[in-house]
């Protein structure tokens, strides 16, 4: 499968992730934060929806609603539909800025972890995870342990693992901001080839404006301090995209809108 | 190349090449080595030298020769000896790990018994374990096991902190990715917790082989019918400097394997990285 078959935003898919009016209030030792107040949107499935925002304006709180981390004070969170119901355990997948792989297993066995945790069963699950380890690039490095690689190879060692079982949804929080510029440009690219082949719904908290537009079907701009959605928007640029594409004036026109937005 | 390709690929060379390879390996591990058994002989020589060019009389010190020779006379019976402490040694060592891990462990699985129990273990490790030696001996009798729970009590505590410290060293952010799988406490504990203690395990176990060896040598001193450090009051009084000597290499001898024991388990638990030197 090319990339230039990935599914168009917004063409009548089923709705995947309903969200409205989601508020998130931390109380700790009486005194009381709140996190996210009223995030409203959709997210179709098969979409890669980026949301970016300044650090610390919720974006992973809303992640950890999502996965069922945290319970949320007001609002409603849907997902899945009545024809296609949601496992929260089996329907998500997680990346983080840290690749957060396991020291003492091998490449291959920290790929399966989830698939142990679920209980699946392990002949398929291995296979699965040859595979997926080949999607990320990374055949034949299989027996090695995570310290035997680089940065960015363990982070797309710990994106094989977010994808092992199969999840519906794949969430990932600011999973490139560890890595150099170089290698995390080359990781976007990545991500798109990995998104359109595996059709997965991705959910892509990011503080970077060019990535968050260079990747997402669709953006959803964040405000900080408390969480407000300031704006959503499809990014209309074609499929695949290369990186040039950053050079174009429609490209610095969906970054402009999220810094006026952003107030910079 | 796969790595199935690799697994399947024919071994180059035939059957010459395993045997090359042991030449190879031992050829690395003498170059890795030889400075330090050379230091050794060099210390042992500067020993031998200091006693007989100093005219050092053998009841200060004896030469290595005369040291050694003390293991060929079946009165002192070493084997017995040596018998007696290393059981105490490696008992009282056992008992430390099967409590320091098992008391981490439960502290790690109950905030609240951890609360009421720490405390008093800290207040227990406080008081001098020596001192209480005489009251183990009141307590247990004389023989092998007081000095056993005397190299117990001393070795117990590095063990329990470190693997505590291992238990609790879990990022936050993993956590959640297994709780995000509905992962049970139980799966967290033995597929993330338990092995990510191991390094500090070990390395609490390392401080520990050191001090059961001592606790289980001043258990004897206290009072005790037998072991190195007892064959060692009881040869004081006859200036017999030899014999205690060699009770002291021989001590030190099941310090080192002990230590080793540790450092080789370590080597086949533990992947290179995670190590704590």
């Amino acid at each position: 499968m090319t990339a230039s078959e990935a599914p168009a935003p917004g063409t009548g898919a089923a709705t995947m992730i309903r969200m409205r009016g989601v508020k998130k209030i931390y109380r700790t030792r009486g005194e009381e934060f709140l996190a996210v107040q009223d995030v409203t949107m959709d997210i179709e499935e098969g979409e890669l929806v980026t949301l970016v925002g300044p650090s610390g304006c919720g974006k992973s709180t809303v992640l950890k609603i999502l996965a069922g981390l945290q319970p949320h004070d007001e609002g409603e969170v849907t997902i899945g539909s009545p024809g296609a119901p949601f496992n929260q355990g089996r329907d998500i997948g997680m990346v983080f800025q840290q690749p957060l792989l396991l020291k003492w297993r091998k490449i291959l066995d920290n790929t399966l972890l989830p698939a142990e945790i679920l209980g699946l069963p392990m002949r398929a699950a291995r296979e699965h995870a040859r595979d997926l380890l080949n999607m990320v690039g990374l055949s034949g490095f299989e027996d090695k342990y995570p310290y035997e690689l680089s940065g960015g190879m363990q982070q797309r060692a710990a994106i094989a693992r977010a994808f092992v079982h199969d999840p519906r949804i794949v969430l990932m929080d600011e999973p490139f901001g560890a890595l150099d510029a170089l290698t995390r440009e080359r990781m976007n690219l990545e991500l798109r080839r990995i998104w359109a082949e595996s059709r997965k719904t991705i959910l892509f908290v990011t503080h970077g404006i060019q990535e968050a537009v260079f990747l997402g079907t669709r953006v959803a701009v964040l405000t900080s301090g408390p969480a407000r959605m300031a704006d959503t928007f499809t990014v209309d640029l074609p499929y695949p995209r290369e990186l040039d594409i950053q050079n174009e004036a429609r490209f610095g026109a969906y970054t402009h809108r999220i810094y006026q937005l952003l107030g910079l | 190349m796969t790595a199935d390709e690799r697994r399947s690929a024919p071994p180059t060379g035939g059957v010459a090449a395993p045997r090359t390879h042991l030449v190879v390996a031992t050829g690395r591990w003498l170059w890795r080595w030889w400075p330090a058994v050379l230091g050794h002989a060099l210390f042992v020589l500067a020993w031998h030298l200091v006693v007989v060019l100093g005219e050092v009389p053998s009841f200060i010190m004896p030469t290595p020769l005369e040291t050694i020779a003390t293991l060929a006379d079946p009165t002192y019976q070493w084997p017995g000896h040596i018998a007696i402490t290393a059981g105490e040694v490696f008992g009282g060592y056992l008992m430390a790990l099967a409590f320091g891990v098992v008391f981490a462990m439960a502290f790690t699985w109950s905030r609240g018994f951890e609360r009421g129990a720490m405390p008093v273990l800290v207040t227990l490790n406080m008081v001098p374990k020596v001192a209480m030696a005489p009251l183990f001996i009141v307590w247990l009798g004389y023989g092998l096991f007081p000095n056993m729970v005397i190299a117990f009590t001393i070795s117990f505590f590095p063990i329990l902190l470190t693997t505590l410290r291992g238990l609790r060293e879990v990022e936050p952010d993993l956590l959640d990715l297994v709780r995000a799988l509905k992962g049970s406490r139980w799966q967290i504990f033995v597929k993330i917790q338990l092995p990510g203690a191991l390094p500090y395990l070990f390395s609490g176990m390392k401080v520990a082989s050191v001090l059961a060896v001592a606790g289980a040598i001043v258990g004897e001193f206290m009072g005790s019918s037998g072991g190195l450090g007892y064959l060692m009051q009881s040869r004081q009084g006859f200036l017999d400097t030899a014999g205690m000597f060699m009770a002291v290499i021989l001590v030190s001898i099941i310090g080192v394997l002990l230590y080793g024991l540790v450092l080789l388990l370590e080597k086949l638990l533990v992947v290179s990285d995670a190590r704590i030197e």
